[in-house]
């Protein structure tokens, strides 16, 4: 501790006015206070301050992923080993995963950290913490077999386009993880959706590595012909990008965003229950497989937890009222089936659904706060 | 009909250092300061030069755009100095205290025989006036008003403020003379709010001629603010005026005994105060004498008024007119290894993401440290759990920022005040300074009404 003070201590001249790097600011900004909480005090107004900071706020989202991170990992391996029909165990599986996931990871933070960095730099702004969680989220939203430079690719257009243009962290209008995945998904379909791209392995050998959704959404077989099981789907050994398969995992998170403040335990309410509503009104039509899915089924299988969890909450892209934030998810939830079931190209609807409602959710909020001006002018009349 | 709210929104911040309710004396201050910087809005024009002697209740300097609007002295002594700052802007008026406080003397009348103009012109002429506000704007209450109705909140919300009904003590007879005079300062109703989640002293149970409201729930229940908003709120074009219980005992004695006599109760509280009491001073006085070998040795943030709201003075500073509390923290200028990532068991936070959680009931030793760097929004949701108003804070902010005054008109604005905010303010996860941008758009509304 006393080393790193006295580092920074010694580089710091460099940095501050009139020093050599003295642009490079707030790139020596961004690492001393993720060393240091920094010695500001308050100036007037409220003296005292709440401990929490967005750092902490990051932070804690990033250890409500921790369980689905994990799990990812160990079913990254699990479903090679079993698409090789080969013996394995817990920890092969969890360090062949680990290798396979730790690029994808590393390429997310390197690439748009640079690019968050490069910002700050250029504009004179001290680096946000934003960027922790959004490069920790696309690795779990991607196919483990996605190529790297892919992925760079679609990390910088997500913080540049989905996010810088807009002037940074917290004026941005669409989800920035999600930018990275619809970049991918429309770019490179090919990487991003079939029966290849989901369990490393597949394909070389004949087998198939098809997700749940894929499967029904070709038509061929209704969910109680498929060779997984609730148990499957709910605790997570099926293929799907890293994050997103185990609906356990997920919800481990879900309780610590909740508990915790962190997220809005009205959105992640609200999108489920709006999911589950839709799904169970398609089940009386059921004229495809995907319609006939039995509702809670929906919300255990593809991107539908994880979104309604950990992308449908982002407090920037999200709904800003309370009011809003019940409208937005319910919204959210049902336009995730309502693409799923009639767009069989489009089986992942959560990506989609979320974006759209990034969309729509000032317009939401508009009209809440819209109607509290009428309440407060009518008080007068 | 008196009301029973109860609130459901605030927060009580536990905090180390509340002031034991026990009288402790000092030797008084001689040095006293008025400060026109305690008004908002105000432009003060100077009565007195350097050198002048002065009694208690002589006029210091008035209000430069409403010159009936008196601001006195609070002992008798000397002027010795006068302190500006840029543009030659007053600052500070500081005076030498007699040793045997001689005051002026002004008419007194039974509240019976007196009519309301008399009332508004002995307080404007012995500088009484400056303690009746008005909201919306929180500023010295316009004499030329008819507010619709009036408040005094009887309790304290905040952390380490000071208990009125100990500091009122034995007083019901004074307080009651001082709301015979200030109900007739209103044709509708004057609201006495008191703590409905205790029992309140006699001084304010038994208080006539006064609606006595109920509010309770956590901090900011005590605000008037919040009560307007929930008993009578305001409406565009319409005015309240408030004042402190202690302020209503200094009108009581202006008009029994003549004097301007604002000497009063206040708490010295915090945690770095060795022994926090209460002590009897008087507005604009130097707490010197209070803090002498009553603080810890350290680097300390002296704070008159309350901890989230109060202003930041040093050592030799002086009371604040409208303070009724003194508070002593740690000023925590000081690093903190990794300190977002530590479990934190000893930090608190309204959010749930320390481990102190665990621990609901302990009592804080809090400092002026910011725990964090100012960042763009991005939680959401934070402000509604602390104001219980129906009124979107973070919105309302927005539109301030941009000094939007009819968006802020719709949002309400003419309903809120700085203070409501402060605990907005002390949760904000992106550190943003609530209440000064909450007390620009006032200022800034205020000059564009006016």
């Amino acid at each position: 501790m006393k080393l790193f003070k006295n580092v920074l201590e010694s580089v710091k001249p460099l940095f501050v006015k009139g020093g050599k790097l003295e642009k490079m600011y707030p790139a020596y900004d961004a690492f001393e206070t993720f060393l240091f909480v920094p010695d500001h005090t308050t100036k007037s107004g409220s003296h005292i301050r709440d401990a929490v900071d967005l750092k902490r706020t990051m932070a804690f989202v990033v250890l409500s992923l921790i369980p689905c991170i994990i799990f990812g990992m160990w079913n990254i391996g699990d479903q090679y080993y079993s698409a090789i029909s080969s013996e394995t165990n817990f920890l092969n599986n969890l360090i062949f995963g680990f290798w396979k996931f730790l690029p994808l990871l590393a390429v997310s933070y390197a690439v748009g950290l640079s690019v968050e960095f490069a910002f700050a730099i250029s504009r004179g702004h001290s680096v946000n913490e934003g960027y922790l969680v959004t490069g920790m989220l696309i690795p779990l939203i991607m196919p483990v077999d996605v190529p790297l430079w892919m992925l760079a690719v679609s990390v910088v257009f997500a913080v540049v386009i989905g996010k810088e243009v807009f002037g940074g962290t917290g004026m941005n209008i669409l989800n920035p993880a999600l930018t990275a995945r619809a970049f991918l998904f429309f770019a490179y379909p090919s990487y991003m959706s079939g029966d290849k791209v989901w369990v490393h392995g597949a394909g070389t050998d004949g087998y198939s590595g098809e997700t749940i959704l894929g499967a029904l959404a070709s038509n061929t077989s209704s969910w109680d012909n498929l060779k997984w099981s609730f148990n499957d789907a709910l605790i997570g050994y099926i293929p799907g990008s890293v994050g997103e398969t185990s609906f356990i995992a997920i919800i481990i998170g879900a309780l610590i965003l909740i508990f915790s403040g962190v997220g809005s335990w009205r959105i992640i309410l609200s999108t489920f229950l709006g999911g589950y509503l839709t799904a169970l009104l398609f089940n009386l039509w059921g004229v495809n497989f995907l319609m006939s899915t039995p509702a809670h089924i929906h919300l255990l299988i593809g991107g539908f937890a994880f979104g309604a969890v950990f992308m449908s909450t982002d407090p920037v892209s999200g709904s800003q009222t309370n009011r809003g934030k019940i409208i937005y998810g319910l919204l959210i939830g049902f336009f995730a089936i309502v693409i799923r079931v009639f767009n069989p190209a489009y089986p992942e609807g959560m990506m989609l659904a979320i974006l759209l409602m990034n969309v729509f959710a000032p317009l939401i909020d508009h009209y809440i706060v819209d109607a509290s001006i009428k309440k407060r002018l009518q008080r007068t009349n | 009909m008196s009301k029973e709210i109860r609130l459901k929104k605030g927060l009580n911040i536990n905090l180390i250092g509340e002031a034991d309710k026990v009288y402790s004396s000092v030797k008084a201050s001689e040095r006293y300061v008025v400060k026109p910087t305690d008004f908002h809005g105000l432009t003060p024009k100077l009565d007195v030069k350097v050198g002048e002697k002065v009694k208690a209740g002589t006029t210091l300097f008035f209000d430069k755009y409403n010159d009936k609007v008196n601001f006195c002295s609070p002992v008798s002594g000397e002027v010795i100095d006068i302190i500006r700052g840029a543009k030659r802007r007053i600052l500070e008026v500081v005076l030498k205290a007699d040793a045997i406080i001689v005051y002026e003397q002004f008419t007194t009348d039974t509240a019976k025989n007196i009519s309301r103009e008399k009332i508004i012109d002995t307080m404007l002429n012995a500088g009484i006036w400056p303690f009746i506000r008005q909201k919306p704007y929180d500023v010295i209450a316009n004499p030329a008003d008819m507010p619709k109705a009036i408040f005094i909140s009887a309790f304290n919300s905040a952390p380490l403020t000071i208990d009125n009904d100990f500091a009122l003590y034995g007083m019901d007879e004074l307080f009651q003379k001082g709301l015979d005079y200030i109900v007739q300062l209103t044709s509708g109703k004057t609201h006495l709010n008191i703590d409905g989640s205790t029992n309140p002293s006699t001084v304010f149970t038994k208080a006539k001629g006064v609606e006595i409201n109920k509010i309770s729930g956590a901090h900011p229940a005590g605000n008037v603010g919040i009560q307007v908003h929930h008993i009578d709120p305001i409406n565009k074009g319409e005015v309240v005026w408030y004042l402190e219980p202690q302020d209503v005992i200094a009108v009581a004695r202006l008009f029994t005994e003549g004097k301007y006599d604002v000497s009063r109760i206040v708490a010295l509280a915090g945690s770095q105060v060795k022994k926090p009491k209460y002590y009897r001073t008087i507005a604009g006085a130097t707490i010197a004498n209070l803090l002498v070998n009553n603080i810890t040795e350290g680097d300390n943030r002296i704070i008159s008024g309350d901890i989230l709201t109060g202003k930041h003075i040093d050592v030799n500073g002086t009371l604040g007119f409208y303070d009724t509390t003194i508070t002593v923290i740690e000023e925590g200028k000081e690093q903190e290894f990794l300190g977002w990532i530590l479990p934190g068991l000893h930090k608190f936070s309204a959010s749930k993401t320390f481990l102190s959680w665990l621990t609901p009931s302990k009592k804080y030793t809090l400092n002026a440290n910011m725990h964090g760097e100012e960042r763009a929004y991005v939680m959401t949701g934070e402000y509604e759990k602390v104001l219980p108003m129906d009124i979107f804070p973070a919105h309302l902010i927005k539109a301030c920022m941009i000094e939007d005054i009819e968006l802020m008109e719709n949002l309400g604005i003419y309903e809120v005040s700085p203070e409501d905010f402060a605990l907005c303010e002390f949760v904000c996860t992106s550190k943003i300074e609530v209440q000064t941008i909450i007390r620009n758009a006032l200022e800034l509304v205020r000059k564009e009404n006016s």
